[in-house]
């Protein structure tokens, strides 16, 4: 059915009063069938100059190869597959939210799937340019692909994890698509029926001929059910596969068992940490408040404190594990993060990642939106120089001290780092202007069970433990969107 | 005899349109087709709709893919090249799980979506079959063939008993051609 009466201990998902399937409609929409703000216009020009000096870098690459890059004989992996890796990771929390949340019957997560999805396809975009970009000469990409060949044919390897990574990565991407382009269907066909002229014919092709009917919603349930399944093996399969192209090596500070799990909650500790960036402006400016809700924001704080702190117990297992193994280049190697040359990234890893989101401890700062944006900024940076850790301060000290080197980014490393943000950003602005940004069908199925107004009207109705209602109540205090005095008195 | 080919009731609460079924059902009076814009569960139990056969379509492209790519790694790195890394066995099956395993992913999620957009008539271009532009927006429309279901003032009455806010006669089956 479609409705019942939810507990009242649980706190609203949709806020506001006046809220009716149209209202739900209208507002999701209103930034698609209407001129883009001056807000966008602004972000749009900012990303979109990101993203044009990302071609003039990635060209450059192309043109002058990867001695363009900082990299030396020592240091032979550093900002592309800090970024790639990064990338992917923040990828994550889009599958997280849209099918290991789906499975838990989460329904806070109806409102921000729909962006979180988005957002996962257009990191693993980036990521992907990054693993373009790093081999210097762009077609050499198809021999990582087993195709017939006049070497005998020499096939590829596939002991090797690189050549897992090609796998999970193109599957990761190509099945976030047709997970992503499946559930936004019903939503297109709302914008197509609404729309006259052009634009009603460009949503009829997007839409596929979507109507509605009971057969096509029954099957879509099945198809999103199951996609959710084999998309939550996969976003695990993902990161460890990505974990083993170091732990599979024999680099100290790369070969620990412990990488797979840890990198997994790492990924998707900094994939929530991007969609709190995200959406806390997504909200503001599109006016989304009474969809996205401090509920919202809390939870995934509390998400982000609780991978921050699965990331912190697995930094000091790696401590603990290279002091009891006994090994001298393992012992160095971690020695090394706090003592070398680079003992600022290492600061800023550990600083960023365990210290500051110990803050969210407290409700106080779960609640405030500002103080989350900035601790999500800093979750980033720090999940940025945890992999710049890892791969340049575990590479920078050889087992020669001879040859021992420095990395030092030149312009190009660092214009393909800041452009590749430029060409998420510039996604990520297009996709809300053309796409609804809130899954509106999984919304409105919130609106009769979990809405403040429904959860009102059981108050008003009374019959309810007056201990529960007070809870509730209280409850409500953290929000930005709710009316307060209207409760004094019921 | 009027022109009316189809009878629709809209309604503007979910709870509403079920009890619309119940009553037109309890009239004999057969639905068409009931739309929605958020999935209801229950009305494919009402109409009469068998639970999908998907998950068998799914689960047998993940056995095709795993298939095929085990089979794939296996001519590779066994028959057509073995290569000796350290003496160590051409059959290393652990290390062949990851790409098995990410193709079994991947053709579920290919094969199980290609065979809902066949099942269902889903494709890009695919003319739009609307019966009211509400349905995909906040209206739940029920869908009465007209023909045979005599008298249709019968059936407008039993809408409106229903709760339906709006009860449309129209002449052509679909309003979205142009």
């Amino acid at each position: 059915m479609a409705s019942h009466n939810e507990s009242i201990l649980r706190e609203p998902l949709i806020t506001g009063n006046d809220i009716t399937y149209a209202k739900i409609t209208n507002d999701v929409l209103h930034p698609v069938e209407n001129m883009p703000t001056k807000a966008w216009w602004i972000g749009f020009t900012i990303a979109s100059l990101g993203a044009c000096l990302w071609v003039f870098a990635v060209s450059w690459t192309f043109w002058y190869g990867i001695g363009s890059w900082g990299l030396n004989k020592t240091v032979g992996w550093a900002w592309d597959i800090t970024g790639f890796v990064w990338w992917v990771g923040i990828g994550h929390a889009g599958t997280l939210i849209s099918a290991i949340l789906l499975l838990f019957r989460q329904n806070w997560r109806n409102s921000i799937n729909r962006s979180a999805e988005a957002m996962t396809i257009f990191a693993v975009i980036c990521a992907a340019t990054y693993i373009v970009a790093h081999m210097g000469r762009p077609w050499m990409a198809v021999y990582s692909l087993p195709f017939p060949n006049q070497y005998g044919s020499l096939w590829v390897n596939f002991n090797s994890p690189l050549i897992w990574d090609v796998f999970a990565i193109s599957t990761y991407f190509s099945v976030s698509l047709v997970f992503w382009y499946t559930g936004l269907l019903p939503d297109l066909a709302t914008i197509r029926d609404r729309a006259t002229g052009l634009r009603r014919r460009i949503y009829s092709v997007l839409s596929f001929g979507w109507t509605g009917s009971v057969k096509t919603w029954q099957r879509f349930e099945t198809v999103s059910l199951i996609l959710a399944g084999i998309s939550t093996p996969l976003v695990l399969s993902v990161h460890t596969i990505v974990s083993m192209d170091f732990a599979t090596s024999l680099e100290p500070g790369w070969h620990t068992t412990i990488f797979p799990p840890y990198f997994v909650a790492g990924a998707i500790f900094s994939g929530f940490a991007m969609v709190q960036t995200l959406l806390l402006i997504t909200r503001k400016v599109l006016g989304l408040e009474n969809y996205i809700t401090m509920f919202h924001i809390e939870s995934m704080n509390k998400i982000i404190l609780l991978t921050g702190s699965i990331v912190g117990v697995a930094y000091m297992t790696e401590f603990f594990i290279a002091y009891y193994s006994g090994g001298e280049y393992e012992q160095y190697t971690f020695l090394n993060r706090f003592i070398g040359p680079y003992w600022w990234a290492g600061c800023m890893m550990y600083g960023c990642n365990v210290l500051m989101t110990q803050l969210m401890w407290f409700k106080k700062v779960r609640t405030n939106i500002p103080i989350s944006w900035v601790l999500s900024i800093v979750v980033n940076i720090g999940m940025w120089f945890e992999r710049f850790v890892i791969i340049v301060t575990s590479l920078h000290r050889d087992f020669i001290p001879s040859s021992w080197a420095m990395f030092y980014p030149t312009w190009v490393d660092m214009s393909v780092f800041i452009g590749s943000i430029g060409v998420f950003f510039t996604l990520f602005l297009l996709f809300i202007r053309v796409f609804p940004s809130i899954a509106m069908a999984e919304v409105k199925l919130l609106l009769k069970s979990s809405s403040e107004q429904a959860k009102k009207k059981l108050l008003a109705d009374g019959h309810l433990d007056p201990s529960h209602a007070e809870f509730y109540k209280e409850s409500l205090t953290k929000f930005d969107s709710v009316e307060l005095s209207e409760y004094e008195k019921i | 005899m009027s022109n009316t080919k189809f009878i629709l009731g809209l309604f503007d609460d979910p709870d509403l349109m079920m009890h619309g079924i119940d009553k037109l059902q309890k009239n004999s009076i057969p639905i068409y087709d009931v739309y929605t814009p958020m999935p209801i569960h229950g009305i494919d139990d009402k109409l009469g709709i068998k639970p999908s056969r998907l998950g068998y379509a799914a689960f047998m492209f993940g056995c095709l893919g795993g298939t095929t790519i085990f089979s794939l790694v296996y001519y590779f790195l066994v028959h057509d090249w073995p290569i000796d890394i350290g003496g160590k066995p051409a059959f290393a099956a652990p290390s062949f799980i990851p790409a098995t395993f990410e193709w079994t992913v991947l053709f579920t999620a290919f094969g199980m979506t290609a065979t809902f957009f066949f099942a269902t008539h889903l494709f890009p271009g695919r003319a739009p079959r609307v019966m009211d532009f509400r349905a995909t927006d906040d209206r739940f429309v029920i869908a009465i063939d007209a023909k045979g279901n005599v008298p249709h003032e019968d059936i407008t009455n039993l809408l409106k008993e229903a709760g339906a806010v709006e009860i449309k006669h129209n002449d052509r089956k679909y309003v979205s051609y142009e």
